[in-house]
């Protein structure tokens, strides 16, 4: 892409100080993307869509909301009902909260499928990693500012969480919310940080993001590296420009988002609840603690592990690991095979698993504990780890020593924590708590049982389909 | 196999949308149903009527706009005044209460809550039940106990309308119906639909804007629908070349 751009007129004056034109190019007309993506890749350019949106709608709430712990309530409502549109622009923004939680929960699922995050791509999933955790605090604080009652707990079941911290715990809780307990100062810092330093933070690392994956280029559902057929011009024979072939493309897929999301937006914007939560339409009131405090759902598969541990410091460790796991994936998986279409079906059944667990997860946070939730939180909370565990040790040939201590060490963890806790004579306690064990087993086991589970198909030369 | 895959998984998640805890709420309470219905002008009328009359004295509505509400509910505002607002107040004030807190936390013990989001936060089934399931009992400072609200301090303020009633109990002292002690003003019916209409009102309060989505939300559906249907036979002929 060195020749140069011949263009007079405005834009090759503009383009002589400023590289429009080579940008465009570099970057989109001879920026080449493999030709088979499929379903699953759409949801970059939706995230996109929607952090464009959040921003848009968000700038508009600002003008009318009043981040003011006696004002706050009332100017939400002030902007449902007096504001011109201003219902719509709300329900905007907090469907588009929960909309893109789906959406990365997607993007990043493809991730796992189709092993993009492994070489030579393992800095496009930090930085994603790094985008999923801005937003979750983008969207926590965010939660808060309406100032209702599940703004105001929910804040302080994760404020509390800090506070669980050896030693700088309660100074740091302090810290966080700028008093002894959550109050206007609270209220302002976190208006700022939600509206001015996280939305920042979420843009540079978009720009890193993005940066880093048109440096290496896309990965596929195959998993081919389309740069390495080329035809004699250097373009990828597997390639195609992403534009117009995949801008035209992503428009159909914001058609159809677009239309779910109107239809959320102008039709059930509560979602049963699970969107806009009922008891946050009763004004925040640090004197009255609500029956069940639940987290907004993209967060309960996290609040899950949480609860599942009774001791609150470990706790906030399990959950903390939980998501810290994430930024290994590309060292825990190192198997050369990217795409989930040429994996054993090992791999397969081990990522449904989570899948499942993770939505179970999510289920149970939503829900008041009760016992025999709390040992299903445990177990598939011990699913979710043992699912690294496995895509570790599988991703490469293990000779027998090493799958014994392998197997040992986990086994003597989980078996070591019940041990060191069961106090319960309840048999579906105990059932349930096998279950976590007898999966690990029964995953260790069926390969040397069954070696066709493990068998990898070959990787072609270039994309099918 | 990938697809069955992905229709599981919807499965699941609709599943577990779908599985709701009854609680431990008694029968009764979950016989009350209040029917929605915003469209309904000559409900949300009589519901407005019944409220300005018989709630508004200790309730107030503090985010409702009264011309918002005269506008919407199709009443002109000089009948809208001269009918529903007993104060010096204007049509562009909010509907709050004359009563002060301190007087009713002397009256009765609290303060009575404003209502403009009460069905947004407790559900329109909530209302319609409170409305219903008074029932007689001597043990309360206002001689009746509610069955939604158990020891509530609001008084049964509909009584005329609706007659007293009576709890009668299982053997294992639970709550198994309520009797009709005394005839009221209405039938039962009529009883119903007035607190229905009552309910229907507070949920309109509620949400405004509600009215306006319903509609709007069509025209901009077949907006994103017409797009879609361009952006799909654009990306198609646009790939044809693509092998």
């Amino acid at each position: 892409m060195s020749e140069k751009n011949q263009s007079s007129g405005v834009i090759g004056w503009i383009d002589e100080r400023l590289p429009i034109l080579s940008f465009i190019r570099d970057h989109l007309t001879h920026y080449y993307a493999p030709k088979n993506f499929n379903f699953w890749y759409f949801f970059g350019s939706l995230a996109f869509l929607i952090l464009f949106l959040q921003i848009f709608t968000g700038i508009f709430l600002a003008m009318h909301y009043k981040p003011d712990a006696k004002l706050a309530f009332d100017s939400v409502e002030f902007i449902m009902r007096d504001v011109n549109l201003g219902w719509l622009i709300r329900y905007m923004h907090s469907t588009g909260a929960s909309a893109f939680f789906i959406v990365v929960y997607l993007h990043m699922f493809r991730a796992l499928m189709y092993g993009s995050f492994k070489k030579p791509r393992e800095l496009i999933w930090l930085f994603g990693v790094f985008i999923y955790l801005a937003l979750m605090a983008e969207a926590f604080m965010g939660y808060l500012l309406p100032w209702g009652q599940m703004s105001y707990w929910g804040a302080q079941v994760i404020i509390n969480l800090f506070t669980t911290i050896p030693f700088i715990g309660p100074e740091l809780g302090v810290w966080i919310r700028g008093d002894f307990a959550i109050s206007d100062p609270t209220l302002t810092r976190f208006f700022a940080l939600h509206i001015v330093a996280v939305p920042m933070v979420i843009l540079l690392l978009v720009i890193l993001h993005l940066s880093a994956l048109h440096t290496v280029g896309s990965n596929n559902p195959d998993g081919v590296e389309i740069k390495n057929t080329k035809d004699e011009n250097g373009v990828p024979l597997d390639g195609i420009p992403f534009h117009p072939y995949y801008t035209v493309k992503d428009f159909v897929g914001m058609g159809v988002f677009l239309f779910l999301f109107a239809l959320t937006v102008f039709y059930v914007p509560e979602m049963g609840g699970y969107f806009l939560e009922h008891a946050n339409f009763i004004p925040a009131n640090p004197l009255v603690t609500p029956e069940h405090i639940a987290p907004v759902w993209y967060f309960t598969p996290f609040y899950s592990i949480l609860r599942a541990i009774p001791d609150p410091a470990f706790g906030a460790l399990a959950m903390a690991l939980s998501i810290i796991i994430l930024f290994f994936l590309p060292w825990i998986d190192k198997n050369p095979i990217k795409s989930i279409r040429y994996r054993s079906t090992l791999f397969k059944i081990n990522l449904f698993v989570f899948v499942i667990g993770f939505l179970i997860l999510g289920y149970l946070g939503v829900k008041a504990p009760t016992p025999l939730y709390n040992a299903l939180a445990l177990r598939f909370s011990e699913m979710y780890f043992i699912f690294f565990a496995l895509l570790y040790f599988y991703s490469t040939a293990r000779n027998s020593t090493f799958s014994y201590l392998f197997s040992g060490i986990i086994l003597f963890f989980i078996i070591a924590y019940d041990i060191l806790r069961i106090n319960s004579d309840n048999y579906l306690t105990l059932l349930i708590g096998l279950s976590s064990v007898c999966l690990f087993v029964l995953f260790m086991t069926l390969s040397p049982l069954y070696t066709t589970l493990n068998r990898e198909k070959e990787i072609p030369e270039r994309v099918t389909g | 196999m990938r697809k069955s895959k992905i229709i599981f998984l919807i499965f699941l998640a609709t599943l577990c949308g779908k599985v709701m805890a009854a609680g431990q709420k008694s029968q009764i309470l979950l016989d009350y149903k209040a029917i929605e219905n915003i469209n309904n002008k000559a409900s949300l009328q009589r519901g407005a009527k019944y409220f300005v009359n018989y709630c508004s004295g200790c309730h107030s509505l503090k985010y409702m706009r009264m011309n918002t509400l005269a506008k919407d509910l199709g009443i002109e505002e000089e009948i809208f005044i001269k009918n529903l607002v007993f104060s010096n107040k204007k049509i562009g004030e909010t509907m709050t209460k004359s009563m002060s807190d301190k007087d009713a936390e002397n009256w009765f013990g609290a303060i009575p809550p404003d209502l403009s989001l009460t069905a947004r936060s407790k559900g329109s089934d909530y209302i319609y039940s409170l409305l219903n399931t008074y029932y007689t009992d001597s043990s309360t400072i206002t001689g009746y106990n509610n069955l939604a609200y158990p020891n509530t301090s609001m008084p049964h303020i509909l009584v005329n309308l609706q007659g007293e009633q009576k709890l009668v109990l299982d053997p294992n002292n639970k709550p198994k119906k309520l009797e009709k002690i005394s005839e009221g003003f209405n039938s039962e019916e009529e009883y119903q639909q007035i607190t229905n209409d009552i309910t229907n009102f507070l949920v309109y309060v509620s949400e405004p804007a509600k009215l306006k989505r319903y509609s709007m939300g069509f025209w901009v559906l077949l907006f994103i629908f017409i797009f879609g249907v361009l952006a799909y036979y654009t990306k198609k002929e646009f790939w044809k070349d693509v092998h």
